[in-house]
């Protein structure tokens, strides 16, 4: 293995990838929505007394705050109906959002660097290289992984300086992140981004597109979606314990997906499923 | 210097499912020679240039790269073979410069003798004054070389060239078929050439190979071509206009596809000694002759004569 080579193509294919809008107006665009519109926008709403009271006499809020695990009443035991409705909403209920992040992330750039390659019908001229195969996919799927989990770390990084600022009229103190963070921003979120682009590689192989590819990996968001619904139902609590199960479950999950992925990129594949 | 093989096929065939791309194509491409593949779209050319770099696996036969099997050691053959593809695919985000230190990198090309080789190449292709610039904005004629600087950058023993001008001008095809043969002459390169371009492979190659849905018709220089599928020798007489509008010459043995032109008659004889006899008969005749020219084959006759054989036979 030359590490030479496969760094060369993920530089390429990061550089490839932050000259196409497509790509990068998502990258940009979404997080500042999850990091700082939404954040505020239910600080502003917890500010305001009349609306923040009936925000926290919301029935499906006090069934949620009655069923809350041990490790969550713990944190807000001691805080008042509107300090306790900031944390439970920003710093729990909020967690599987932040998800969608890695997902989208590595959906993108992986959709950039494998279908698009294809697209611009690029891709021969590489496979005439004399890298090998796997140089040439591990090349790639770092190009997706580090700027992923690299850009979830620092909108999360955002997100908790956002927060303790915003709501220190509120809370008067520096309360987040919880505890329950840290699996799912350094354990799962890792392991999300490789599921992303795990189900790109394959879809790439099958799709013409840098969209198609897009579009039909980044259906993915529904498993961030059915962890939100969990949580809110209080099917699945996302306490620690349960998001380092979690990201082994992913884990398990992204180590089929990339033997599968491994499988599809050879170059006698790739180059009849470019016709 | 022409003489030990750089590529040797044998038997080779290769399916796509059903669809049989090649079929028991055997010939070999000396050391240094050009050589040319012709053949019209979908004749297995392409297919042909991935087989020899281990893109893909032969359905049977074998491959010799340099003695080496390509499915085998595909990235050792891949460091030694260049490729223009027929599409330019260069990275269009890129600059020029960008594009060929990346494949230089995927070359293993020591980082030092890249930089000097990129300014080599940049200069030979003249385009060391838009080196800098995004690939997007430059012309194809410009693409083309960029390419074509790209496959021969890390300096392939062999470099294989898929249809190297169908999408230019005539001036950059002009431009691009000099650089071909200032490719051989500098660095002594093999060069196996695709094209469907007649005139091309005429003017280029020392050798050609002519193929129809995967099989091979023909092998050789155009000289054995000619001497072996020339259907005879063409002659064309001209003469002074003359009363007599039927020019008979079937007394003579030896001819075949006599058309009288009014003032001048074409046809084709089976060999040299039929000429003079055919112009002591237009003499006797009393026949004004401006000239006698024997007309030359060329390897576009020679190719469509092969081609409707082939379909002939395919029927």
């Amino acid at each position: 293995m030359n590490w030479k080579i496969v760094f060369a193509i993920a530089n390429k294919d990061l550089y490839e990838a932050r000259q196409n809008k497509s790509v990068w107006l998502p990258i940009m665009i979404v997080p500042l929505f999850f990091i700082l519109v939404l954040p505020l926008a239910m600080i502003l709403t917890l500010s305001n007394p009349e609306l923040a009271s009936s925000m926290t006499s919301d029935p499906d809020i006090i069934k949620v705050m009655e069923k809350l695990p041990d490790f969550l009443s713990q944190i807000i035991a001691g805080l008042d109906l509107t300090q306790a409705s900031l944390v439970l909403m920003l710093g729990y209920l909020f967690a599987p959002f932040f998800l969608i992040l890695p997902i989208m992330f590595s959906t993108v750039i992986a959709s950039e660097s494998f279908a698009g390659e294809k697209e611009r019908k690029t891709i021969e001229a590489l496979l005439y290289s004399p890298a090998t195969d796997t140089e040439l996919f591990l090349g790639k799927v770092l190009s997706a992984f580090i700027p992923a989990v690299v850009i979830t770390w620092i909108s999360f990084l955002a997100y908790t300086i956002v927060l303790n600022a915003a709501a220190y009229p509120i809370m008067g103190r520096l309360w987040f992140p919880l505890v329950n963070w840290y699996p799912l921003i350094f354990w799962v979120s890792p392991a999300l981004s490789m599921l992303g682009i795990g189900a790109t590689v394959l879809i790439s192989s099958k799709v013409q597109t840098f969209m198609g590819a897009y579009q039909s990996s980044a259906s993915l968001v529904l498993v961030v979606i059915a962890l939100l619904v969990g949580q809110i139902t209080g099917v699945l609590y996302l306490s620690p314990l349960i998001g380092i199960l979690l990201g082994f479950v992913i884990w398990i999950a992204d180590g089929i997906l990339s033997w599968l992925a491994v499988k599809s990129f050879n170059r006698d594949k790739l180059l009849m499923s470019e016709k | 210097m022409i003489n030990s093989s750089a590529i040797e096929i044998e038997s080779l065939t290769h399916r796509f499912g059903e669809h049989e791309a090649l079929h028991e194509v055997s010939y070999s491409v000396k050391q240094g020679e050009i050589f040319a593949l012709l053949g019209p779209n979908g004749a297995g050319k392409t297919t042909t240039i991935r087989l020899l770099n281990g893109l893909y696996k032969p359905t049977s036969g074998t491959i010799r790269i340099f003695g080496e099997n390509p499915t085998q050691n595909g990235v050792e053959i891949r460091r030694q073979t260049g490729v223009l593809t027929e599409t330019n695919a260069l990275y269009e985000r890129l600059s020029a410069r960008q594009n060929l230190r990346f494949f230089g990198t995927l070359a293993s090309m020591p980082s030092d003798e890249l930089d000097s080789r990129i300014e080599e190449m940049l200069k030979f292709f003249n385009l060391t004054a838009r080196a800098d610039e995004k690939v997007g904005t430059f012309s194809k004629g410009m693409k083309q070389r960029l390419a074509l600087a790209r496959a021969m950058l890390s300096r392939p023993r062999i470099l294989f060239l898929d249809e190297p001008t169908s999408s230019l001008d005539p001036e950059s095809t002009q431009q691009v078929h000099e650089l071909i043969q200032s490719i051989r002459e500098q660095d002594g390169h093999t060069v196996f050439l695709c094209t469907h371009r007649l005139e091309e492979a005429e003017k280029l190659a020392d050798r050609v190979a002519v193929l129809n849905t995967g099989k091979l018709l023909a092998l050789g220089s155009l000289q054995e071509l000619v001497k072996k599928y020339n259907p005879g020798l063409t002659v064309e007489i001209h003469f002074l206009q003359t009363e007599e509008n039927e020019l008979s010459l079937d007394n003579i043995h030896g001819i075949t596809n006599l058309e009288n032109n009014g003032n001048s008659i074409t046809f084709t004889a089976k060999d040299e000694s039929v000429v003079p006899v055919v112009v002591q008969e237009l003499v006797r005749k009393q026949i004004p002759i401006i000239s006698v020219q024997p007309k030359k084959v060329s390897l576009e006759q020679i190719y469509f004569e092969l081609q409707e054989n082939a379909r002939r036979g395919a029927k």
